[in-house]
């Protein structure tokens, strides 16, 4: 059976290319980039080209890069690191209510620590509301970290809005962009933000590998203690052949990314308007236009997401849901919670996300199986009509 | 994850559907937590000569509502409503750790319609 994978907010295959750059850092060039001699210079000089690479591809410097094991540490060390620098001057912190867990668990310990965190809503089609946002400004706020693109629903959020409203009130600004890097533009100076979360593996690139930027004269402290590795914010020997696969994949997301985000918007688009066309009572979740070219999250009347993706995944589909059945009852997702999307659907959602390398004839087949598994789960409902 | 019988189940459940004129009918869950279980039941001398019923839920619920039915059908009154969640997980080849509440819904959506039907004729 072909398998069509539609899950690349989840992770992605390590591209070709990528593979091949970080081969010889395994076996022959495997030396410590601490090392004086000519083996550690070897991996240093990897390190250095490496951390280039990925500063340009955001429009950073190379030394406001920091190398971490990817996007959870990533948003840990900023916020915590952020939040204990600066905690002499104030202990408020606002984020958002569709964060990843990695921002909004980080944020819950800060409180269990005496920090105070003010949750900003979003609208039904889930984007953040600034003016709540701008509302809960006080005079201790010193870190906001609002995501760049959710990873459940794809909406991109107002990251550049929200720096220039609070230009010049010493409010440090960090965004989660593990989802958009590869997908829409990311330049740090464009979105005016101080720190910037991304992930090697949902861009082609290696698990276990990331980077946060930390823009020049923006203070953290470290989480982790140990040697002097990434200006000592992120102790540890480098792991050399996953910061050269995440170099290499940031380069060819970037020389690729209007093809690959035309192409996978093409399909996105396509593949909605099919799925309202032929399937009745589903909805896309989520913003209109104001998401990521890769995105489709759609809810599907009296039917539960888990249902559906099992189905798919006996036909060779593979996908997501919102709806994680846990024990008793399903909980849906924070994020669909937070739009709401009425208690005929919020069980019912559906997460595709699109990679560069799915076709037209993909997404067809794959509309195709969709429509015989909602069929035959309708069937089933209590809710629907018939025998 | 799901055991290959419970996914065969879940795929090709059996006894789906309504009876029009049951004897008995039993419904539990709430479609705000994301599963509801609807039993249909036929009475004959104490038999339950048809059992039939329609899920709104995951694949454990789904698979676990499928093997209710046809293990209640043909059995008297008693012997199904003592059908016990283990029997129904044991049926299916487990379940997984977090499902297991899944396996007591449908034999108790069964009790629920065994107990209409009493109800309904006085026993």
């Amino acid at each position: 059976m072909k398998r069509i994978y539609l899950d690349h907010s989840a992770t992605t295959h390590v591209d070709t290319r990528v593979l091949e750059a970080m081969l010889p850092y395994f076996s022959e060039k495997f030396g410590n980039a601490s090392s004086l001699h000519s083996f550690g210079l070897e991996a240093a000089e990897a390190l250095s080209s490496s951390r280039e690479q990925v500063a340009a591809a955001l429009g950073a410097e190379p030394q406001e890069i920091i190398f971490t094991s990817g996007g959870t540490e990533s948003d840990n060390m900023a916020i915590k690191g952020s939040a204990y620098m600066c905690s002499s001057r104030g202990r408020h912190i606002i984020t958002s209510v569709i964060e990843h867990p990695a921002v909004l668990r980080t944020c819950e310990q800060l409180e269990k620590e005496g920090f105070e965190v003010t949750y900003v809503p979003v609208d039904n089609e889930g984007i953040l509301d600034t003016q709540f946002l701008e509302d809960s400004i006080r005079e201790d706020t010193i870190l906001i970290s609002i995501m760049h693109a959710n990873n459940e629903i794809g909406t991109v959020q107002p990251i550049k809005e929200i720096s220039e409203l609070i230009e010049g009130r010493g409010i440090v600004l960090h965004t989660d962009a593990v989802q958009s890097v590869g997908k829409i533009p990311v330049d740090v100076n464009e979105l005016g933000v101080d720190m910037l979360s991304i992930s090697s593996h949902k861009l082609h690139g290696p698990k276990g590998v990331g980077a946060l930027y930390l823009r020049s004269g923006v203070n953290i402290l470290p989480i982790v203690q140990g040697g002097g590795h990434e200006r000592g914010l992120r102790p540890g020997t480098e792991n050399i052949p996953g910061i050269v696969g995440f170099a290499k994949a940031m380069a060819i997301a970037r020389e690729q990314l209007e093809a690959d985000s035309r192409h996978m918007q093409r399909l996105r688009d396509s593949m909605v308007e099919k799925v309202r066309s032929r399937i009745p009572y589903s909805r896309l979740n989520g913003h209109e236009i104001k998401r990521l070219p890769n995105n489709v999250n759609m809810s599907f009347r009296h039917v539960e997401g888990e249902s559906l993706l099992m189905l798919l995944d006996m036909q060779g589909v593979a996908v997501s849901t919102g709806s994680a059945c846990s024990s008793k009852s399903q909980k849906a997702s924070h994020v669909l919670t937070a739009i709401d999307p009425g208690v005929d659907y919020i069980h019912g959602s559906l997460r595709f996300t699109l990679g560069r390398e799915n076709t037209m004839e993909e997404i067809d087949l794959v509309v195709d199986l969709l429509e015989e598994a909602v069929i035959k789960l309708r069937r089933m409902s209590p809710f629907e009509e018939g025998n | 994850m799901y055991s290959r019988k419970l996914l065969e189940e879940f795929t090709d459940p059996k006894n789906v559907g309504v009876i029009e004129d049951a004897d008995g009918v039993g419904q539990l869950g709430n479609p705000a937590d994301g599963d509801v279980i609807t039993i249909y039941i036929k009475v004959r001398d104490g038999i339950l000569t048809d059992v039939k019923f329609k899920t709104f839920g995951c694949a454990a619920a789904i698979a676990t509502s499928s093997m209710v039915t046809q293990m209640a059908k043909g059995r008297t009154i008693e012997e199904a409503r003592r059908i016990t969640k283990e029997e129904v997980a044991e049926a299916l080849g487990g379940l997984p750790p977090g499902k297991m509440d899944c396996s007591n819904f449908a034999p108790d959506t069964l009790r629920m319609a065994i107990e209409d039907y009493q109800n309904k004729h006085n026993i």
